[in-house]
């Protein structure tokens, strides 16, 4: 099974994705993750104007089976949230590298951005986890 | 993965049926195939075949099986006619449970089939042979696979496949039947809330059982199951999973399982305890609840009154994938318990609305009226 990594986002080992437009992130989870949780029926994210931190939780997606925490990639302001996700969880299943994204943040600093990987290295971890 | 996990004998049937395995009570299990709401839905509206080897099977024998068994579990087993088969409990020393179980009788007073929860398998053989009465107890889990087939269509796919007398047979019994020159036990039994089977078979005859239920019965719409939607359905019909609403500490009659405790007809394992737990009044009882907001209300979330009172836990909870509803078995006090009473969860800090509700959640195959 391949995923699409895109090359130019980052990656966190929680498998939350990070797409940076100069200071504006735009956040999601992963290929690998959203077939990890199975169908996904409910997404709890902040709201606009809420600020996240890196490593932190800043919302929850659940499937019929369990509840798993989402990580900020980095710190930041909210500026839009996903809210088609509250009506249809499951696009988060289908598309979670495009219209299943959940946040848009205002990045505090883009030396967090050193902290998160790159695709090469994020498909090495995902594979040797499969393995 | 773990190297010391155990796999049944479907493990690669499995695998080629592009299951994502998982561990599961120190087994390599399938948790889902092609995804859970597909597969609880099949149960629901046609049939599922789960595999359910792990299970495990202890045999009772001898003239001191049935002193042993009266002494060892809740359940009156001297009600039990060649052929039936009886839910019943496992009392440990301090009145609490050891594991809840089926009983199987093959002969009257000589020789009985005990079908245990997979994670306790070896801690319900020990304890049996530490309060065994002279009864002759083997572990026979390594021999038997062991597979459930769930849902309208279960009876149905089974006659098909073993025999046209599965059809006659009713809940609560079970039988033997032949397939490829081998004896399997057919009991009409499950943990879905709908009507099927559970049949016991042989190791060696397991995968070629799986697939001809498989091949036979697609035309009724069979599909394999995981343990996920094992999980949804059995929550859907508030049955206890041992691990969530039963314990080492929980007590049977607030567990809701009182039904299958019969102190008046013998003597058993911590009997006195038991009982006076519900003599005392009981202080919890087990219920059903909805959430009346957005939410899912999950194992360990607390249950708050509007007072802000801790008022009980939730031992099991999901979506509904029948109803769509925010479901949840829970510990509650029992002046809480009642029908309609409302109070909250906190759902990660949020206090999101909860109401008691009847069950099963949803209307299931082998719902009263």
């Amino acid at each position: 099974m391949s995923y699409a990594l895109p090359e130019d986002f980052y990656y966190t080992k929680d498998h939350e994705w990070a797409q940076v437009d100069e200071n504006i992130v735009t956040i999601g989870v992963t290929e690998f993750a959203q077939e990890q949780l199975g169908e996904v029926v409910y997404v709890e994210l902040p709201e606009e104007g809420q600020k996240v931190n890196q490593g932190e939780s800043f919302g929850v997606v659940e499937s019929v089976k369990a509840a798993s925490d989402l990580y900020a990639p980095v710190s930041g302001t909210v500026i839009e949230v996903n809210t088609a996700l509250m009506e249809d969880p499951g696009s988060l299943n289908d598309d979670p590298m495009n219209d299943g994204w959940l946040i848009r943040i205002e990045m505090d600093s883009e030396k967090e951005l050193a902290n998160l990987v790159r695709a090469p290295e994020y498909r090495k971890m995902i594979t040797e986890k499969k393995a | 993965m773990a190297e010391n996990l155990k796999s049944t004998v479907l493990r690669s049937t499995h695998e080629a049926l592009g299951a994502r395995m998982v561990e599961f009570a120190g087994w390599f299990m399938p948790v889902q195939y092609e995804g859970l709401k597909e597969e609880h839905a099949a149960v629901r509206a046609d049939v599922g075949l789960f595999d359910v080897s792990h299970m495990g099977e202890i045999r009772v024998r001898g003239p001191k099986s049935l002193e042993t068994l009266q002494w060892l579990t809740t359940n009156d087993v001297s009600k039990l006619k060649a052929g039936d088969a009886q839910y019943s409990l496992f009392p440990n020393e301090q009145g609490g449970l050891v594991d809840d179980l089926f009983v199987y009788c093959m002969k009257p007073g000589e020789d009985y089939l005990l079908c245990v929860n997979a994670s306790n398998s070896d801690k319900d053989f020990a304890h049996m042979l530490k309060h065994n009465r002279g009864a002759d107890i083997t572990n026979e889990s390594e021999r038997w696979g062991q597979i459930a087939i769930q849902g309208p269509k279960a009876i149905e796919l089974t006659s098909r496949v073993l025999s046209p007398e599965v059809a006659a047979m009713v809940r609560s019994t079970h039988k033997t039947f032949k397939f490829e020159g081998a004896d399997v036990i057919v009991a009409r039994t499950g943990y879905t809330g709908e009507d099927g089977v559970e049949v016991f078979v042989p190791t060696e005859k397991t995968v070629s059982l799986w697939n001809t239920l498989l091949e036979k019965g697609r035309d009724l719409g069979v599909k394999p199951i995981g343990l996920g939607a094992r999980d949804t359905l059995r929550t859907e019909a508030k049955y206890s999973l041992y691990g969530h609403e039963i314990d080492d500490s929980s007590n049977a009659y607030e567990a809701g399982l009182g039904w299958v405790v019969k102190p008046a007809a013998k003597d058993f394992l911590s009997k006195a305890k038991i009982v006076a737990v519900k003599e005392a009044g009981l202080k919890r009882k087990l219920v059903g609840i909805q959430l009346q907001e957005r939410g899912i209300p999950r194992e360990g979330y607390v249950l708050t009154s509007f007072d802000n009172e801790e008022i009980g836990r939730i031992t099991s909870g999901t979506m509904s994938p029948t109803s769509g509803a925010s479901i949840g078995i829970a510990y509650v006090a029992t002046r809480f318990a009642e029908l309609g009473t409302e109070f909250n969860v906190d759902i990660r800090g949020r206090k999101a609305r909860a109401k008691v509700v009847p069950t099963p959640f949803v209307k299931i195959g082998l719902s009263k009226g």
